[in-house]
């Protein structure tokens, strides 16, 4: 049986799996980031991504991936490269060429990003429950109630303790201020979540927990994902595919799995083996 | 009444109305541009003048600029005229400027005002001069100025509905007192100047023209006649003016008009209108009518933004 993405749901990724004949959701071909004239952050780097996909990137420290993360939120412009996204409103267009505004627009509804240091993606002195409603008022709500209601659901679903919820993100511990920044990013049911390092700097314990919530999340809501992480154990178990980076190219790609237990690059060998 | 060839001339050691004519040019330049942009902070040359910055120079400029010989002008600081600022300004305007001033707003065709807009409804022939300390609305949400022009040119006002629900809830209601922060003709976030939000709906729709001047930031705005101004509310927590019901003035014995609360030693308070031309007509209308019209109704009280009641003239303007 053939089904196409499009029309149905997607079922539940991790148990059925389907044959996918539908464009990948995320496209990104030949994309260059130089800094400074001769450091070259991202060098030719694709992405494909499909939806209810869990892309993870991997690489050292200065490797390139945060760059593409960022990138990839258009919170800058690249040297070359074609972005493009398979939404309706967008397309066949370079998201890379849109205006600021247009651009602003994918980023509030289609892209939800969650950063290593909460501090870059949250207000830290204004409320939790503030900072998700930003999201809504950015994206056009003007009630009250319904932005108390959305805030409360978002943060409910990221397993925030919402008695909580009216403190500053200052007063709340790393893990909670994690679970901020997930709830916000979800809150418009963004089509692609981009995870920065969620988990690092959070103890072994919590880490754990933050990675069950994002995990369930993504099997709940079949948001395309794309994770960039220097920990293999978090790439291992969340993402379906994995790009291996280095001095700002890609090296290996792959299943997790097969990228993991049989690594074919030297440096991909070398990386497997100091984590194991 | 002295022409302006007269006042211009050059043995009096000053040129018309304070300032040289580049200084009126720019300052006319950019009034005309923040008219045709509502809402619009226009940046100008804002010059030194004999007050110090922060006592009403960016008022005092855009006055100067305008004043001519045939205009009646009246100054207001804190809704009083009497205040030694008011008095001061309005003294130095007359003499620079050989015009008329008044107490009575409906007679005034340049009115420089600090912290209010008169009670009486001002007419189309009428422009309002208003000091602002600090033009930019955005500030308490972003101290960096060229983000915060980039919020403007975005129309991304979120950061500011973002402090209202915080200010919701935290204190379960909008604490900002005056500088309510106003849409103005569906496009720019302005600060309407240090004005109680009684004052604010005055702008919506007025037959006035309204000035907004800051000399220090050197920056200006303009709320065209007939423009709709905006306060920024929630659809279901709308914007109210200052609660001052139960309140009633001393000297007339109205209510529903903007107050002054005067603590007296014991505890209590008694309140009085905060508009002092406006009591002035009212207490001057008292007597003539008990004297059956033995003098000529010199002033009478013209209509008011807000009636006895309280109701503001625009009817579901505020809900």
């Amino acid at each position: 049986m053939v089904t196409s993405g499009r029309d149905a749901p997607r079922p539940v990724s991790a148990h059925a799996p389907v044959i996918v004949t539908s464009p990948p959701l995320l496209q990104v071909r030949g994309l260059v980031k130089r800094y400074g004239g001769h450091v070259v952050a991202v060098d030719r780097v694709d992405i494909e991504a499909y939806a209810g996909e869990v892309l993870g990137i991997v690489g050292e420290s200065g490797s390139g991936k945060s760059t593409v993360l960022r990138l990839l939120n258009l919170e800058e412009r690249p040297d070359a490269g074609e972005y493009f996204f398979d939404v309706p409103a967008l397309a066949g267009r370079n998201l890379f060429t849109l205006d600021r505004m247009a651009q602003r627009r994918v980023r509030t509804f289609d892209i939800g990003i969650v950063y290593q240091n909460p501090h870059l993606g949250l207000r830290m002195r204004n409320t939790s429950s503030g900072n998700i409603a930003e999201r809504l008022i950015v994206a056009g709500e003007r009630a009250y109630r319904t932005l108390r209601l959305a805030a409360r659901e978002a943060l409910a679903a990221s397993e925030f303790p919402l008695d909580r919820m009216d403190d500053p993100p200052v007063r709340l511990s790393g893990g909670m201020q994690q679970r901020v920044q997930l709830a916000k990013a979800i809150a418009l049911k963004p089509k692609l979540l981009l995870l920065d390092e969620p988990t690092t700097g959070l103890d072994v314990s919590v880490q754990a927990l933050v990675l069950d919530t994002l995990k369930r999340l993504q099997r709940e809501t079949g948001v395309t994902t794309i994770i960039v992480s220097h920990d293999l154990g978090v790439i291992r178990m969340l993402a379906d595919r994995v790009m291996v980076m280095r001095y700002g190219r890609v090296v290996e790609q792959g299943l997790t799995d097969q990228v993991l237990e049989d690594p074919q690059d030297a440096y991909t060998q070398q990386l497997v083996h100091a984590k194991l | 009444m002295s022409t302006v060839a007269e006042l211009a001339s050059s043995n009096r050691g000053y040129s018309y109305a304070f300032l040289d004519e580049f200084a009126k040019r720019e300052l006319r330049r950019r009034i005309l541009k923040a008219i045709a942009i509502p809402g619009y902070q226009v940046p100008y040359a804002s010059r030194e003048l004999p007050i110090a910055r922060g006592w009403g120079t960016g008022g005092l400029q855009v006055t100067l600029a305008l004043v001519g010989p045939d205009d009646v002008v009246k100054v207001i600081d804190q809704g009083a005229d009497d205040s030694v600022n008011a008095a001061n300004l309005r003294r130095f305007i007359a003499r620079m400027a050989g015009a008329d001033t008044t107490t009575d707003a409906s007679r005034a065709t340049l009115i420089q005002s600090r912290h209010r807009i008169p009670e009486e409804r001002l007419q189309e022939h009428q422009t309002l001069v208003l000091q602002v300390p600090d033009p930019e609305p955005l500030r308490s949400v972003e101290h960096d100025i060229s983000k915060a022009r980039l919020m403007h040119a975005e129309a991304d006002y979120g950061l500011l509905w973002l402090s209202l629900y915080e200010q919701l809830v935290r204190y379960r209601r909008v604490t900002l007192g005056a500088s309510y922060p106003c849409l103005v003709h569906h496009r720019y976030v302005m600060s309407p100047s240090p004005i109680p939000r009684w004052d604010v709906p005055k702008l919506h729709q007025s037959a006035h023209l309204t000035l907004l001047s800051a000399g220090r930031e050197k920056r200006l705005y303009a709320v065209p006649p007939y423009t709709d101004v905006r306060p920024l509310e929630f659809a279901d927590v709308p914007f109210r003016v200052e609660d001052q019901r139960g309140w009633m003035c001393y000297r007339t014995g109205l209510q529903n008009k903007f107050m002054n609360e005067l603590p007296q030693t014991g505890g209590g308070a008694i309140y009085e209108i905060s508009d002092t031309g406006f009591v002035e007509k009212v207490l001057r209308k008292v007597p003539d009518r008990e004297a059956a019209g033995s003098t000529p109704a010199q002033a009478a009280v013209g209509a008011t933004y807000y009636d006895d009641e309280g109701r503001f003239y625009i009817d579901g303007y505020l809900r």
